[in-house]
């Protein structure tokens, strides 16, 4: 068990576990907007006059979330220099969570503004508001409100899903905690990079705790 | 260079006759593998989800106190991390196939937990009351009066989680189980071709799109009605 | 009147305290029934009457003090609590049927598993009791699709098929539109009729008059006074009895 958690491993690891926790959060900080862009841009689309657009926005997120996010990254990242296409990990990070991310973002937004009652829009409206307008100031922000546990929860979930970079050697925080265990032989870097996520993320569920049970309904 | 050519080119490389029919059994076999994995984490982390929920209702303080924590950092910690610890950290390690059924199994029972817990707090104190006041245990005013109302409000979510997580199992992949995504890419490095990733990838489609419709439809169904908003 | 004081009584409940935080809402109460006795107790809200009621089934466990029902003392360890339960029955002001069930299915839950009855045998005796709140043709309905009054019948049903010794009522027509008052104290008089030995919580100030045997006054957590409804709504001697029930009645 003192494998485990050897201290002196730990410390001599710890400048590759610090770059990676940085490259975790700076990766964090790429995908989250990309994903949110492709959520609002999907979930704008879905409330659509063309039942075709609707539709195809349906197809759309289903299609992504169907799709492991790994089984999309490996796609980008294994598949497509057979086509004469090399991306970067980092690349690949991108475009996956664009479309994987972006499409469970678009589900929370819509469910957002489908609670939004009807009457909201409509008042905004007969009062000589555009359509965006009366989306960007009435529908929008009372849509995000509602939905904001699913909002953090869904975020949380994408900071965790950064980790699947490692896979692709994007250098974060599991990639260097693996590259420190196959130097030294010995599985503590794993252990502390764990930590250093619970550490980091569980503040983040204690956050979410309270917007979960705020949202339920009292009884 | 012609548009005839870089199609040809592209047909070669993702949807090479020969190479797949070479490799589809072994895709076929790890979709078995992945369904097998898929069916043990959802039994196994949904069973212990609701037996920690049930725990929860014996209102111990202490153990709830602990039972909280664990799984709050099972929602903390990445999936990915849950298994490479398991498999690559731990002093006699389980198969790549059983550190990954255990990895994704903790992180459903966590969310499960969460999940059946809210439903067994929204039902109202006056239907435990009434319950007990008749007499019935609470092991049986659980499971006769309060379950049966709270799985209605906790069916949607719970689908929705064990869509998530079984996914999951394309991690397995990274601690060499030939579960679709391995079997793939195996495929792919032994031909240099990737067509059997873009079979693999289809077969993630067939197996997932009718679950992911069947969760909107269990959504639409069970919870909370909700008329579109056209603006 | 002073029956009541003979006869060895079917509920004894002496010296109950209960605090919930810092609210101290029984400050050493005392309760005697006898048996075959209909006692109402009314008290302006906060009072601690509710508190009073559900402690005598321990729905609430008191602090301190003894509760004893039908010579079993409820807050011995060694009781089993759940046998006990099955001798006092219960109704309650939002009446918690169970939604998933129908009449029938609400009222015989208990007696399969509790009682230890058959289907068959629970059926024939849900169905008896169905009848007696006069909602026999009612068992296969789901509480949503009855009124508020057949719900709170279905509720007493529930309570009274497991043949109890006593019944609790909490408030039991104060969630009830005045039309649908009547038909449930047309079934509690019935019960008292019966000889049903009974506890209830209520501002029915026309039942309590007409149908109880003892009436109790409750304010800040003590009885205040008690004695035949005449007396209480007639002449009392505490000037709060007087004014509440004065209220009560403008």
């Amino acid at each position: 068990m003192s494998d485990f958690f050897d201290a002196g491993i730990i410390l001599a690891a710890w400048p590759m576990l610090w770059r990676g926790l940085l490259t975790t959060l700076a990766l964090s900080a790429l995908v989250v907007p990309l994903g949110l862009a492709a959520g609002f841009g999907l979930a704008l689309l879905s409330t659509s006059r063309s039942r075709a657009v609707r539709w195809g926005v349906i197809g759309w997120t289903d299609l992504f979330r169907a799709f492991p996010p790994l089984v999309l990254l490996i796609l980008l990242y294994g598949g497509l220099p057979f086509a004469g296409l090399e991306l970067g990990g980092v690349a690949c990070m991108a475009i996956a969570f664009f479309l994987n991310t972006g499409s469970y973002y678009s589900e929370v937004i819509r469910a957002g503004m489908e609670s939004v009652p009807p009457g909201q829009s409509e008042a905004a409206r007969s009062l000589g508001l555009g359509t965006w307008q009366t989306l960007r100031t009435i529908v929008l922000p009372q849509a995000l409100r509602r939905v904001l546990p699913d909002l953090v929860s869904n975020t949380l979930e994408v900071v965790k899903l950064t980790s699947l970079a490692s896979v692709v050697a994007v250098p974060e925080l599991l990639y260097q905690a693996r590259q420190a265990q196959s130097l030294t032989y010995n599985p503590s870097p794993i252990f502390a990079a764990a930590v250093l996520y619970a550490v980091a993320l569980w503040p983040f569920v204690k956050i979410l705790r309270r917007l979960e049970q705020r949202a339920a309904p009292s009884r | 260079m012609n548009i005839r050519g870089s199609w040809d080119r592209f047909a070669d490389a993702f949807l090479n006759g020969r190479v797949l029919a070479k490799y589809w059994p072994d895709i076929l076999a790890g979709l078995g593998v992945t369904i097998e994995l898929a069916v043990l984490i959802v039994i196994t982390g949904i069973a212990a989800g609701l037996a920690l929920a049930l725990l929860r209702c014996l209102g111990w303080r202490g153990l709830n106190w602990v039972i909280v924590q664990v799984v709050d950092l099972f929602r903390a910690l990445p999936p990915l991390v849950i298994l490479v610890l398991i498999y690559f950290g731990l002093p006699r390690a389980p198969s790549g196939f059983v550190s990954t059924w255990i990895s994704l199994a903790l992180v459903l029972a966590a969310f499960a937990e969460e999940i059946f817990w809210a439903g067994i707090v929204s039902v109202p104190k006056g239907q435990w009351e009434a319950a007990r006041s008749t007499g019935l245990r609470l092991g049986q005013t659980l499971r006769l009066v309060v379950l049966p109302q709270a799985l209605r409000v906790t069916i949607p979510p719970l689908t929705n989680r064990a869509i998530a997580i079984t996914k999951g199992t394309a991690l397995g992949s990274v601690v060499a189980v030939s579960e679709v995504l391995g079997a793939a890419s195996s495929a792919m490095s032994n031909s240099y071709n990737a067509s059997p990733l873009l079979l693999g990838a289809g077969a993630y489609l067939v197996l997932f799109v009718p679950v992911v419709v069947l969760g909107r439809f269990v959504e639409r169904r069970l919870g909370p009605t909700a008329k579109p908003n056209h603006v | 009147m002073t029956t009541t004081t003979r006869v060895a009584p079917l509920i004894d409940a002496r010296g109950l305290h209960k605090h919930f935080g810092p609210l101290h809402v029984l400050k050493g109460v005392d309760l005697m029934v006898a048996p075959r006795e209909l006692v109402v107790v009314i008290g302006p809200s906060g009072s601690g009457k509710s508190t009073l009621l559900r402690c005598l089934n321990l729905l609430e466990t008191p602090d301190s003090g003894s509760v004893v029902v039908d010579g079993i003392d409820l807050m011995d360890p060694r009781t089993d609590i759940n046998l006990a339960r099955q001798r006092i029955g219960m109704v309650f002001q939002s009446f918690n049927l169970y939604p998933t069930m129908s009449a029938l299915g609400n009222v015989t839950l208990a007696l399969r598993h509790v009682a230890g009855k058959s289907a068959a045998e629970a059926d024939v005796l849900g169905m008896a009791a169905l009848a007696r709140v006069g909602l026999a043709d009612r068992a296969g309905h789901r509480p949503h699709q009855l009124s508020g009054g057949q719900q709170q019948r279905v509720a007493i049903a529930r309570a009274v098929a497991l043949e109890p010794r006593a019944m609790l009522f909490d408030e039991p027509t104060s969630s009830l539109d005045p039309e649908l008052v009547g038909s449930v104290l047309a079934v509690m008089r019935e019960l008292r009729a019966d000889g049903m030995t009974m506890v209830v919580v209520s501002h029915e100030m026309g039942f309590a008059r007409a149908a109880a045997d003892r009436v109790v006054f409750m304010e800040d957590g003590a009885i205040v006074e008690q004695g035949p409804p005449d007396a209480i709504f007639g002449d009392a001697t505490h000037s709060r009895t007087r004014a509440f029930v004065g209220q009560i009645r403008a």
